[in-house]
């Protein structure tokens, strides 16, 4: 937003007000995740600076919330929790839709809206509302309270992210390379590994982080149909909160703001070299 | 045979008629049937790939939410305990205490169930279902169920010494009503009515309407949070749609490690911030704006539901904002400005309808998801926070009237999906982008 020549002093004024605004909302944004992470190296049980640390006092400073997180079985067990159920519902949801997304894409669909509008229900129906219908089922299967109901859960709530980004990858898919495939003596088989997949593998990696995220920092499910067992890191902070509400909480959302961040990394690499495939320069 | 040789079939065409003129393929059957045979079997191929997530869903999603949404109305607890009551009730107008043969019935009713095995005993979901009703109910039926093996004729006398309850018309008048294996109650009483005497439908004393309210507020919260995010998305969006792609995206940034930050961490974050001895307060009494006792009550209400929810929806704002912003030409602006319109009038005639697309999409967008949600309003909405989600919540964990909670929840999933229809009427499911 370069400023033209013919710009008046009101004008001028406008610009930068405008440019400041825009920054104070960004600010917003950001601030409240960047400010946990100096808190979490707090010497004191507070959530709040203390008086060495903005004296940049190294007395000030200290890694106990870190090593309490890190010496804590409960926590130890929801990160293990966390991987091993988001991993498992991730590999459900992602074989699922994608083979359900390469159905879809064909012409020869019957039905096409109306299964779509099934498929990514999970993804509309509020939470609280899934969570209270799989608590009654789930209950009465007597799979609640185990990995199992918390993974089919999750698998479920991940495939609409995985249908629809395998879709869209999709709809730029040349359908006569399947043919030609076919024509030059490929099975099936052959030709989805060999021709269809590596096309389609950053929609499909792109669609399983979504699903991962997605079970990695669902919640309302998790406290309705897991159990002390099946403890998630965002159960665990649950408790934090409105139980015994300690410091420890913020070294892990520093440590989770670390993981988003990475993961943002990958997602952004994953775009642009979709990107540099379709042969779309970014500007 | 015919499923594998549809592709050689298809490789004959136009190879050889039949005696009748018709075309058909190297193995004689007529072009037509072949093509439709290879058709139904593609079609059978495209459904046996979303037969397997379609089955799962439908399991695992769609029909615990049927079954949830079936509890709103099932009613099979007075019809299970008390059948012969039930009969010997038809006759009974509905004034006063019922006669004798119906507390007959309710004896032999209440013996039957006694000597079933303790699992399958009738009684126990019996009174807690009257409790939903009449409060009190339940205790009168399990103080009533013990001492029924002594009782003696005449039976009404027995049941009314034991509990006063049995000699009320009202409890009378709701085994009457509700004894049929389908029920409207939970839905009267989720919108704030009861039944009266006569069996009609009236509004519920002031001091326990609840319901209505609360969906009430819930719908002004989300309009409040909606107007927020669309306050503060519009700016940012604008603003990054009229830089160069290279620094758009990195100031995109911004917006996307909220967005990809966990709920739970940007709740927590707000609790530290908002809190009365957190960082907001903290420094304003600091730099001495305000007093140690005049600190702010910016958690645990309205306010900070209102803050924290704007913070965590505003990406849904931007993202499809930013999306239609970056294609609109900037000629247009400059063009009406040529034409001798006012900045003002520039954006509001020619850039603004433009953005509406965009605005109706995050705006349904974030409506629907802050009018179900649950987890920050549990946590920083404290009492006048709260909204439907949390009163959900509330009756399936603690007060356990789960035919309440199917009842609140079905109208909330049908409000949802009414909008999700109109947000594809709108702007189509297909421009719910991701990342």
């Amino acid at each position: 937003m370069s400023m033209p020549a013919y710009y008046t002093v009101k004008d001028k004024i406008w610009h930068y007000t405008f440019r400041v605004i825009c920054y104070a909302i960004f600010f917003f944004l950001l601030a409240p995740i960047l400010i946990m992470i100096p808190l979490s190296f707090n010497a004191q049980p507070f959530f709040t600076f203390t008086r060495e640390m903005l004296t940049l006092n190294p007395d000030g400073y200290s890694l106990r919330w870190y090593r309490d997180f890190l010496g804590s079985e409960s926590w130890m067990r929801s990160i293990r929790n966390s991987f091993s159920i988001g991993i498992a519902a991730t590999i459900v949801s992602t074989t699922l839709g994608t083979l359900a997304a390469l159905g879809l894409s064909r012409s020869e669909m019957p039905a096409k809206g109306l299964i779509m509008g099934i498929l990514i229900s999970p993804m509309i129906v509020p939470l609280i509302i899934s969570a209270a219908g799989m608590f009654f089922f789930f209950s009465s299967i007597n799979i609640a309270q185990t990995y199992l109901g918390v993974v089919l859960a999750h698998a479920a709530l991940g495939t609409p992210f995985v249908v629809i980004t395998v879709t869209a990858t999709l709809v730029g898919f040349d359908q006569s390379l399947i043919r030609a495939a076919a024509n030059l003596g490929a099975s099936p088989t052959r030709t989805f590994f060999k021709i269809t997949m590596p096309l389609i593998l950053p929609g499909v990696v792109s669609g399983a982080l979504f699903a991962f995220i997605t079970s990695f920092d669902e919640i309302v499910v998790v406290l309705f149909v897991a159990g002390v067992e099946q403890r998630t890191i965002p159960r665990e902070m649950w408790s934090g909160i409105r139980e015994d509400i300690s410091p420890t909480i913020l070294a892990v959302a520093t440590i989770l703001v670390m993981i988003s961040i990475a993961l943002l990394t990958v997602v952004e690499l994953l775009r642009r070299r979709g990107e540099r495939l379709r042969g779309v320069t970014p500007g | 045979m015919a499923i594998q040789s549809a592709t050689s079939e298809e490789g004959a065409i136009g190879t050889a008629t039949d005696s009748r003129g018709r075309l058909v393929t190297s193995d004689g059957t007529p072009l037509r049937r072949a093509l439709e045979r290879a058709n139904r079997r593609r079609k059978l191929t495209a459904l046996a790939l979303v037969a397997p997530l379609l089955a799962f869903i439908l399991i695992f999603f769609a029909f615990p939410i049927a079954q949830m949404m079936w509890r709103s109305v099932d009613n099979p607890q007075i019809v299970n305990a008390l059948p012969r009551t039930l009969v010997a009730l038809e006759d009974w107008d509905g004034q006063g205490v019922p006669d004798e043969p119906v507390f007959a019935a309710l004896h032999a009713d209440m013996m039957e169930d006694l000597d079933r095995p303790r699992r399958e005993q009738a009684i126990g979901p019996l009174g807690i279902r009257l409790n939903y009703e009449l409060s009190a109910a339940r205790s009168a039926i399990s103080r009533t169920a013990r001492s029924v093996p002594n009782f003696e004729e005449p039976y009404r006398d027995a049941f009314t010494d034991a509990h006063r309850l049995w000699g009320q018309p009202e409890l009378w008048q709701i085994i009457k009503r509700e004894g049929r294996p389908l029920t409207l109650s939970y839905y009267v009483a989720a919108l704030d009515r009861e039944y009266d005497a006569d069996g009609n439908i009236v509004k519920r004393p002031e001091n326990r309407q609840i319901y209505v309210s609360l969906f009430g507020r819930t719908l002004a919260l989300s309009v409040a949070i909606t107007f927020m995010t669309f306050i503060l998305g519009f700016p940012i969006a604008y603003y990054l749609s009229t830089l160069p792609m290279r620094y758009a995206n990195l100031l995109m940034i911004a917006v996307l490690l909220p967005f990809w930050t966990s709920l739970l961490v940007r709740t927590s974050a707000w609790i530290v911030l908002l809190q009365q001895q957190g960082v907001i307060n903290n420094a304003l009494v600091g730099m001495g704006f305000i007093g140690d006792d005049g600190r702010f009550s910016l958690i645990y209400n309205q306010t900070g539901t209102i803050i924290a929810m704007t913070h965590i929806l505003l990406p849904f704002m931007v993202l499809p904002l930013y999306s239609v912003m970056r294609t609109i030409p900037p000629s247009y602006m400059r063009a009406a400005k040529s034409l001798g319109a006012r900045p003002w009038t520039a954006f509001r005639r020619v850039y603004f309808p433009q953005t509406l697309p965009g605005i109706g999409a995050g705006g349904v967008l974030v409506f629907i998801i802050s009018i179900g949600y649950y987890i920050t309003p549990a946590l920083v909405g404290g009492q006048s926070g709260r909204m439907i989600s949390n009163e959900i919540a509330r009756h399936i964990q603690q007060s356990l009237n789960w035919g309440l909670a199917a009842a609140l929840g079905t109208m909330l999933l049908v409000g949802v999906l009414v909008l999700y229809w109109l947000y594809n009427r709108l702007v189509g499911a297909d421009s719910l982008k991701l990342g």
